[in-house]
């Protein structure tokens, strides 16, 4: 802790005797982020953490979800020629693709609004700017997410 | 290029340009997405009208570019899992970005047909 026996210059000789010895000794440099009775646990929490990993797993998953999408809608039977409301009503039936949808409209859109949150932090740099971005993007992800939610559960192909 | 820059102007550097890029359309597009598909609850009609505009020919080059940006943020990311995972992830990141880039051709070019088939064939007739 104390600096008051630091010699002029921290640097030691590069060849020959140690600048410190056990009469006298280097100084304790205190870490720059030690734990203080104040601050007992990091109040952070490992969001930044868990947001990277999430990007992770969440992108290994989407891999298989959106491609085996995009081979559905765009590829296989027609490619896109085929889509209208009654091949909606077909797929929608099997709970397995209900699940599937379900899983791929959180994951995605989860995923890019952490991305989006991502390059917001990187690019805006004015803190009201921020909050307003980010404002916008949670809103639109809930309610893009929910609305989507709301369709697949409530879904109905007798609707006329 | 100064010597010794290992990212910047580099593999490292543009593959992380065009995964940011790519990520933004793909997440404007899913927000379009979602809207469109939600017209199932209006009616069979307001669904049909709109999915109609992704059956013509211009919305065709517009999936086929949605098809090429999904595509590399899949291989892509999935390089960067590796890059942070696997041993020598960072060591072999570049070979690795040049068969993301093989891979995405050999793709593309397989997804010309199903993607852009009915778009030929309304635009020069079968």
């Amino acid at each position: 802790m104390s600096t008051t026996e630091t010699p002029a210059s921290g640097i030691g000789p590069v060849e020959g005797d140690s600048l410190y010895s056990v009469d006298n000794p280097a100084p304790v440099i205190e870490p720059p982020r030690k734990r203080t009775k104040k601050t007992p646990k990091s109040t952070r929490g490992n969001f930044e953490l868990a947001a990277w990993l999430f990007m992770r797993l969440s992108g290994v998953v989407l891999v298989v979800l959106v491609i085996g999408h995009l081979l559905i809608q765009l590829v296989l039977d027609g490619g896109v020629s085929k889509i209208g409301f009654a091949f909606v009503a077909g797929r929608w039936a099997s709970p397995f693709w209900q699940v599937w949808d379900l899983l791929m409209l959180w994951l995605a859109m989860l995923h890019g609004a952490n991305g989006l949150r991502t390059v917001i932090n990187d690019y805006a740099e004015r803190p009201n700017t921020r909050l307003w971005l980010k404002g916008l993007l949670y809103t639109a992800t809930v309610f893009t997410i929910l609305l989507g939610t709301l369709v697949i559960f409530t879904f109905d192909p007798n609707i006329r | 290029m100064p010597a010794g820059t290992l990212y910047r102007g580099r593999e490292g550097m543009w593959s992380w340009v065009a995964h940011r890029v790519t990520g933004v359309l793909i997440f404007f597009f899913l927000f379009v997405h979602v809207l469109d598909t939600a017209l199932v609850r209006v009616s069979p009609e307001a669904y049909d009208t709109v999915v109609a505009t992704y059956k013509t020919p211009i919305v065709a080059l517009l999936e086929y570019g949605l098809v090429a940006a999904i595509l590399f943020h899949a291989l892509n990311g999935l390089r960067v899992i590796a890059v942070d995972f696997w041993v020598k992830g960072a060591r072999y990141q570049k070979q690795m970005l040049w068969t993301v880039v093989a891979l995405w051709v050999v793709l593309m070019i397989g997804a010309i047909y199903p993607v852009l088939g009915h778009a030929a064939r309304e635009l020069f007739g079968s």
